[in-house]
């Protein structure tokens, strides 16, 4: 009897003890973690990077850039950690046209070199993987185009990543902002399909795919460029979706928008609302400090 | 390796082509309109999806004039298929209905989506196989004018939902076999649907498409279903298939262009059976449409071309221009860079010596669906494209179409080969007008005057006949082959041309681009060679032949030796 009752606590403290020892790990370590596993699997399993020369480029573009432009800036070169994390983003989320290289040269040099040029109180507004994206997809839309692939047609790479993803997510304390964008995703656009009279799976399905999957664990889950505070998290989180939503309600009604807006929607959202969000963060932030 | 060897480079130029494309389709007499199908109302949603092929062309000589004629396809019931007669003298004549190759759009028995022709029973009148959604139909030629059904006898009565089919002689004996590709599963009828889960699990790794069908010739008029003992039933929604001996071990293989998934090599292991090769072609998960073989570098090898899909800002697959490695590495290499990459939503691709420089130029019509041209699908396939696939498997959950476009209004491309310096394209230097939604190219020298004419089978549009004029200073030589051991339409055979520094391979067409079938007789351009040192002719019996110094300007008619 006392050993039954005794082995779920030895359980729960092993669990604990996990998750003390998960603590402990600098989260840019365990974010690393993540987006390498996803890189595996991606190209492991679906050969979804096209060439290694991209990754290569990307990666080393990203390093490069972010040890030159710290140690110019800074005296001395930072963790590349950071780097690491938009090398692969960005080799997994651009698909130029033709094989071209220079797209993964030119946005692993625009991501980096944001962070240290688009500042606002010593802090960058936009996350370099999303910047550079962007800006990528706005001009050069015939050359260079967002992530569609999927991650096969069953749902085990789906659900290893979230698994992971969120376990990471809770560990670095941002999974209320993953949490609250797919939900928001899911309720806004369940409720723009309802009003448009258009069925709702297509609506709520481009969350399943793998852009999304880098975008809710990667992008505006970046500590570097959310804003201060959970509450705070939760509304520019909603915020975000609600911009998406705006977006493709846009594209629903056929409004004259960029290529980027439609193929991209949720990239954009963020590229809008993100920087806008963490410019007011940094604003009251420095009124209250002088205040 | 070197990709700029050859006299040819520099001869050609954007500017420069070295030939023109003039639309000369109503002065031929030609003005078949391809009209699409109309399905089961359950998936009348994205009907215009389902429903956006079927409009192909084949080359024949069907009565054995010596002049090439051309077949087209219909899918829409009642709607016939045509069959141009040339008459010799720049124009044709329409005669399917009373060969009785008219009428195969019927409700029960399917509509048409392609033909191929190939001397099946060799008796030296090309016969004709139409393969539908719906019923395979045979037909033999019965002297030069009647074609009789014999599909119940020849035991190929199947209902595959086909989008190609190739003659080849797997087995080498004398005797054209079938390869059918089937795209959606063989029991889905179109017209009767009990579930509108139909479409694809996948849009990258599809495997629920329809099981592809070999048939083997038994030399009575009938075919064996060898399919399992061969080992060639994907299930890859297959859209294309082409074959060659890729690997120089003299047998032909089948090479897939599969939609929703890797292309697929079958190497054929002395006629027992075929063996699935990993040939790097599955490290690129893309969206196959067509395979045109070609020797796209005088290498005296035939490389394959594989188109797939690009839209600008949504989606780039980029086509494939995979160099043939395999004697040495047991590879392909895919070296499409540039503009020969994008060339929109394309679909059937040829190679062909169009300036008679000696070097290949490609054709590649393109364009899938033209409708309301301020309104784009795209937006809405995107939003399911990267999803999981359990959300559009169902053909109901999809967004509907309406009147929308998806990747309309696209022109043609027209490539020559500059080497080095890449592929250009000069569609519109060389007078391509149409917008059309290309689907089907096959070329043919019509007049026999040593050009190669280009004709567009395109989906419900009317078939446009480009007449090509090249430049008349340079030289051309031509052959029908005849065989005798071999199959007699000689299917297969393939034939390396040298020339000083000049080498060229070509292969007798069984099948080939998308839903299309090349002239049988092989044209090669000489450039400014005066002279041809040698040709030999891999028959696909074994035999090799060896021509020296053939006469040039000339279309030549070779039979195969006894022995």
């Amino acid at each position: 009897m006392s050993d039954a009752i005794q082995a779920p606590a030895q359980e729960r403290n092993a669990l604990e003890r996990w998750w003390e020892r998960l603590s402990r790990i600098d989260p840019r370590y365990l974010i690393a973690f993540l987006i390498t596993l996803v890189l595996v699997a991606a190209q492991l399993r679906y050969h979804m990077l096209g060439s290694y020369d991209r990754l290569v480029l990307a990666l080393g573009v990203c390093l490069a850039t972010e040890a030159l432009l710290s140690w110019f800036d800074r005296g001395k070169v930072v963790n590349l950690l950071s780097a690491y994390i938009s090398g692969i983003s960005l080799t997994l989320l651009i698909k130029p046209q033709g094989g071209a290289l220079w797209p993964f040269v030119l946005g692993g040099f625009l991501a980096i070199s944001s962070k240290y040029v688009l500042r606002y109180r010593g802090n960058h507004l936009w996350n370099p993987t999303n910047f550079a994206i962007s800006a990528l997809l706005l001009a050069a839309p015939d050359r260079v185009s967002i992530l569609s692939h999927q991650f096969g047609n069953d749902v085990t790479t789906n659900l290893v990543i979230w698994a992971f993803g969120l376990i990471i997510a809770a560990r670095v304390g941002v999974i209320h902002i993953t949490l609250t964008y797919v939900a928001s995703f899911l309720l806004l656009n369940s409720v723009r399909a309802v009003a448009l009279g258009m069925p709702v799976l297509p609506e709520i399905a481009p969350i399943t795919g793998p852009m999304y999957q880098l975008f809710v664990f990667f992008m505006i889950t970046d500590p570097r460029t959310v804003v201060r505070g959970r509450q705070r998290q939760i509304v520019v989180a909603v915020l975000i979706a609600v911009m998406e939503t705006l977006i493709r309600f846009g594209s629903d009604k056929g409004w004259p928008l960029p290529t980027a807006f439609n193929a991209a929607p949720a990239i954009l959202a963020l590229a809008t609302v993100g920087p806008v969000a963490k410019w007011l963060d940094l604003r009251t932030l420095a009124s209250k400090s002088t205040g | 390796m070197r990709l700029d060897r050859g006299p040819i480079r520099a001869a050609a130029d954007a500017e420069h082509p070295g030939f023109v494309l003039r639309d000369e389709t109503l002065a031929a007499g030609i003005d078949f309109v391809h009209h699409r199908a109309s399905f089961d109302p359950k998936i009348a949603g994205i009907e215009p999806h389902v429903a956006a092929l079927g409009a192909s062309v084949s080359v024949t000589d069907f009565d054995g004039d010596g002049r090439p004629d051309l077949y087209f396809t219909n899918s829409r019931f009642g709607e016939p298929n045509a069959l141009y007669h040339n008459r010799g003298d720049g124009t044709f004549e329409e005669v399917a209905a009373s060969a009785g190759l008219a009428d195969l759009n019927k409700p029960g028995e399917g509509v048409s989506m392609g033909a191929v022709w190939g001397d099946f029973d060799n008796d030296g009148r090309e016969d004709v196989l139409v393969y539908r959604y719906g019923y395979l139909a045979l037909f033999r030629n019965v002297d030069g004018h009647h074609f009789e059904d014999v599909t119940e006898k020849a035991g190929l009565r199947r209902w595959v939902n086909s989008n190609g089919v190739i003659w080849l002689d797997y087995d080498r004996d004398g005797l054209l076999d079938l390869y059918v590709t089937a795209y959606f599963r063989s029991d889905i009828d179109l017209w009767h649907l009990t579930t509108t889960r139909i479409m694809h699990n996948s849009f990258e790794f599809a495997t629920n498409g329809g099981k592809n069908l070999l048939f083997h010739n038994l030399g009575n008029g009938k075919f064996e279903d060898v399919t399992d003992k061969m080992g060639v039933g994907s299930t890859r929604w297959t859209l294309a298939a082409a074959s060659a001996d890729f690997n120089g071990d003299g047998w032909p293989d089948i090479y897939l262009a599969n939609d929703y998934g890797p292309e697929e090599l079958y190497l054929n292991d002395h006629g027992r059976r075929f063996v699935l090769s990993t040939a790097g072609l599955e490290s690129e998960s893309k969206s196959g449409m067509a395979v045109a073989l070609g020797d796209a570098f005088n290498r005296g090898r035939l490389d394959a071309f594989v188109t797939n899909i690009s839209e600008r800002g949504y989606l780039f697959q980029n086509n494939n221009l995979r160099l043939n490695e395999m004697p040495e590495s047991r590879r392909f290499r895919n070296v499409a860079e540039g503009a020969i990459a994008d060339a929109g939503w394309a679909w059937g691709a040829q190679f062909g010596d169009l300036n008679n420089d000696g070097a290949n130029e490609l054709f590649v019509a393109n364009g899938f669906i033209s409708a309301d041209p301020n309104k784009s699908y795209w937006y809405a396939m995107s939003k399911i494209a990267g999803a999981n696939g359990r959300f559009f498997e169902d053909a109901a959950t999809w967004p509907p179409f309406g009147n929308a476009s998806l990747s309309g209004y696209e022109r043609a491309h027209v490539y020559i080969n500059r080497g080095v310096a890449g592929w250009v394209d000069v569609a519109k230097q060389v007078g391509i007008t149409h917008t059309y939604d290309g689907r089907a190219v096959a070329l043919a020298d019509l007049l026999n005057r040593g050009a190669v004419d280009v004709i567009v089978a395109n989906q419900n549009q009317p078939a446009v006949l480009y007449r090509d004029y090249p430049d008349s200073t340079n030289h051309w030589i031509a052959f029908k082959l005849v065989g005798t051991r071999s199959n007699r339409s000689a299917i297969g055979a393939e034939v390396l041309l040298e020339a000083g520094d000049l080498r060229q391979r070509r292969i007798v067409d069984g099948g080939s681009g998308f839903a299309s079938q090349n002239d049988r007789r092989l044209h090669f351009g000489l450039g400014a060679h005066e002279w041809v040192d040698r040709v030999v002719i891999y028959w696909p019996s074994g035999t090799q032949q060896i021509l020296l110094r053939p006469a040039i300007d000339r279309l030549d008619t070779v039979t195969e030796p006894s022995r």
